[in-house]
């Protein structure tokens, strides 16, 4: 197979933000001990006229105006996401149609919790790879849903990220990537049920750390790298706890997580949370430089990839808002506001 | 709205399409077939605007019609594209924030929907610049 990697990138993140403090007052927990435990400070919450959607088609739109791609060049759209906003209809035909790629394209949702993102980005590696379409179109996107008083509750964000994978033209290749699939069930939401469920403590031992960690050194025995020949890795953030574990249990240093850890002020993109790490580091990482990422799903799975930063990495630059930049002057809801965002309360 | 009337006109929704008369060097949207300046001697080509535009005077909208979605009080402005074309759309900022020629540029979001059953109108909608 030809080299694959990202030929470009694009982030949203909605501008309302919801302090974890916040939301403890409403419920009487105590907001210290809560931080303290998640290492999430406050989330992104959506407007009320935003939706996996509109998140996605904006990232779309990022991705392609960072360096004016021209859209009917895109052979395929994969959108990961656990919101969809319809069940049957797919978000990727909207975007598709808001990014003028249609008519002369592939197109589906993806869903595997919050790996549905990169399993859009093998699939188009697959399809750019073989020669079957030029450029491929991977995005992750949620409005993620805990329900009013959950624990979810304090980190389920919004947000999203789209990356254009392609074979030449290259900003990054995509050298490798290793996968790890189980039937596991750590977190679900049944047809029709408006926020999902989860296996309590279920969630991190067998699920989350077996995953990721399991991908991550499977890519590392797979190239012959070790944590010593990487400069960024880039974990699933579901809170700041478990990247922040799992990047120790796999030998990283908190320097190389640094510059991707964006769940403190963001809180879990579902979808876009691993994704909107690796653009963070895409947006100041320097030629020749080396990211592991690993995405994590419930139900459950983990991907992994070995990224090389190139010299077209310049180009992409200061073209399109960086992350730091979606996160920067956020508008502070209140917790009656943020109910009224998310449709929790009729008004 | 009925789903095909919304489907019909949906391309230009999204993008602000337009069209440009070549002739006379007019933009139009929505769309013209014909230039009504230069009738049979108009060059009509597509146009894609680039969505950036000012605020040329707004409304507070106190009362939503129902099934848009948007928090009463919003704002509804007639926005001047730079191009030329002017249109109305929901420019989102509080009615605080909204100020006569302040830099404008659209965005994607959902404008209504038919119910919790029915279809979702995505569009345009422009914010702050
Ligand atoms: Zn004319």
């Amino acid at each position: 197979m030809d080299s694959v990697g990202i030929v470009s990138y694009g982030a949203y993140i909605p501008r309302y933000r919801i302090k974890v403090d916040e939301i403890a007052e409403t419920w009487g927990e105590d907001g210290d001990s809560i931080r303290k435990s998640l290492w999430v400070f406050e989330k992104s919450v959506p407007d009320i006229d935003e939706d996996t959607v509109t998140i996605a088609v904006e990232a779309a739109r990022s991705a392609i105006g960072r360096r004016e791609i021209d859209p009917l060049r895109i052979g395929a759209i994969y959108t990961g996401s656990e919101s969809h906003p319809y069940v049957v209809k797919p978000t990727s035909t909207i975007v598709a149609e808001a990014i003028g790629a249609t008519p002369l394209l592939t197109a589906a949702d993806f869903e595997f919790a919050c790996k549905g993102g990169t399993a859009a980005i093998q699939a188009c590696m697959g399809l750019v790879g073989s020669g079957m379409i030029d450029l491929g179109l991977a995005i992750g996107s949620d409005v993620a849903q805990g329900a009013p008083g959950d624990a979810l509750e304090y980190t389920a964000a919004a947000g999203g990220v789209a990356l254009v994978i392609g074979r030449s033209e290259l900003a990054a290749e995509i050298e490798a990537t290793y996968s790890l699939t189980t039937d596991m069930p750590d977190f679900w939401r049944r047809d029709g049920m408006p926020y999902p469920e989860h296996g309590g403590r279920f969630t991190g031992e067998p699920a989350y750390f077996r995953h990721i960690i399991g991908a991550a050194q499977g890519l590392m025995e797979k190239t012959s790298t070790t944590p010593g020949d990487y400069d960024y890795v880039v974990l699933h953030q579901p809170n700041g706890k478990f990247p922040m574990r799992a990047a120790r249990m796999l030998g990283f240093t908190e320097r190389q997580l640094g510059p991707g850890f964006v769940v403190p002020h963001l809180g879990n993109t579902y979808s876009g949370s691993a994704m909107m790490g690796l653009a963070a580091v895409l947006d100041l990482a320097e030629p020749g430089e080396r990211i592991l990422m690993a995405s994590f799903g419930s139900g459950a799975g983990s991907d992994a990839f070995l990224v090389r930063v190139l010299d077209e990495i310049r180009e992409l630059r200061e073209k399109a808002p960086s992350v730091s930049e979606l996160l920067k002057d956020p508008t502070y809801v209140s917790y009656a506001t943020y109910a009224r965002h998310k449709g929790k309360m009729k008004m | 709205m009925t789903v095909p009337r919304f489907w019909r006109k949906l391309k230009h929704r999204y993008n602000l399409l337009g069209t440009h008369c070549t002739t006379c060097e007019t933009y139009y949207y929505p769309p013209r077939k014909i230039c009504p300046k230069c009738r049979r001697r108009g060059e009509i080509e597509p146009h894609r605007f680039k969505g950036e535009g000012k605020l040329l005077t707004y409304t507070i909208i106190q009362n939503p019609p129902e099934k848009i979605t948007a928090h009463a009080p919003y704002v509804l402005g007639i926005v001047e594209l730079d191009e030329g074309p002017r249109l109305t759309s929901q420019i989102i900022c509080s009615p605080e924030e909204a100020e006569i020629g302040m830099r404008v540029r659209s965005v994607f979001r959902k404008i209504g929907e038919e119910s919790a059953e029915g279809m979702i109108y995505y569009g345009t909608k422009f914010v702050k610049l």
